[in-house]
Order: C-alpha cells, then structure tokens, then sequence
C-alpha cells in the first residue's frame, strides 16, 4: 500500500490530456469535462457505458422500500430509484494487484 | 455506448477535434484513472464520482462446485461511488429531498 496516497481531481486529468494531446490547458479541461457529461447523458438516458479495459457502469432499478432513521427510529418511505454500480473490467482489477 | 460511441460523440461535438485527438482524449482519462488507483490514489471528480480501491483481506474462499477450500489472497479491488449531483440527476429533481 502507497502510504503517501494522494487525490487526483479534475485538474489533474485536464494536465494529463494536455500533456498527451496537445491541446491548449483550457480546452484540455473543457474536453475532460465534456467526456464526463456525455457519460452522464448516456446514463441519464437509460443506457450502460462499457469502457473497454477499464469497466462498466450501468443502471439498477432499486424497488420502493420503508427506511427508518436508525437515531431516531421513525418510519420513512424509501420512493424508487436508479443506483449507478461500476463493474471494473478484468485489465483494471489486474492493474490495481500487479 | 460503447468507448468507441463515446469518441465519436465527442468528436460530433467538437468538429474542430480530429478523430485521432478525440480517442486520445478518453484514453488518457481513462488511462490516468487506471494509473492513480495502481498507484494507490483516488480520484475524485465533483458531480460525477470517486473512483478508489479498496483493500480485501485474505479469506479462505470456497469452490462452490465441489465445496472445497481455497486460500484466497489479499488483494485490492476498485470503487466507484457515485457523485451527488449524478446520483441526483439519475432521479429527477425530487431526489434526496
């Protein structure tokens, strides 16, 4: 385990793209971004996105259901909802243990 | 959609990209996620999602044909979590009221 474990964000992806790419910083970060909103767009619209050697990500219908606040223990309704799952693809989970 | 739908999305809305700088796009995004989480980092990207890996102790597994036991190695699996305002947007705008 990497003890120095840091965070990358947006930022760090834009300067990824705009040392590969050769696009200027700003475009670079506009494109980034327009990459997560198409991937948005597609999953708002119902459909899975298979990113080959990295994974999937797609939709499950979760059924209506009664919660209850654990602290206080007053019943509440749960409505119907889509929940976004990602299933890494066999290259990534290699990656992660080599 | 498929990464290669989303190239050609990207690259319909962008004209001014080449092709070839539009797949060079998603495979560096892609890629450099990849590398942080081999890396041992996280990547956080508001709205969207953090990506992560999470650590899985070593555990006697079984084989579940003929029931017998199998060490299994510590490993690290990834994580996705989900953004809030994705997480939002997925269920309209009344969610998580």
């Amino acid at each position: 385990m990497n003890l120095a474990a840091s965070t990358l964000t947006r930022a760090d992806l834009s300067e990824a793209v705009y040392r590969q790419v050769g696009l200027s910083r700003n475009e670079s970060a506009l494109l980034v971004d327009a990459v997560l909103e198409e991937i948005s767009i597609a999953l708002d619209n119902g459909e899975e996105v298979k990113i080959s050697s990295f994974g999937t990500f797609s939709l499950r219908q979760k059924a209506e259901r009664t919660g209850r606040n654990p602290k206080t223990k007053v019943e509440v309704p749960i409505k119907p909802r889509r929940v976004l799952t990602f299933r890494p693809s066999h290259l990534l989970r290699e990656r992660i243990n080599r | 959609m498929t990464r290669s739908e989303l190239v050609q999305r990207l690259a319909s809305l962008h004209p001014h990209l080449m092709q070839r700088d539009a797949e060079a796009i998603v495979s560096t995004l892609f890629e450099t996620i990849g590398d942080a989480l081999a890396e041992g980092n996280r990547v956080e990207l508001r709205g969207f999602g953090m990506f992560s890996a999470k650590q899985r102790s070593a555990r006697i597994g079984r084989n579940p044909r003929t029931g017998e036991s199998v060490p299994v190695d510590e490993k690290a699996v990834p994580f996705f979590k989900t953004g809030k305002q994705l997480r939002e947007r997925l269920n309209g705008s009344e969610a998580g009221s």
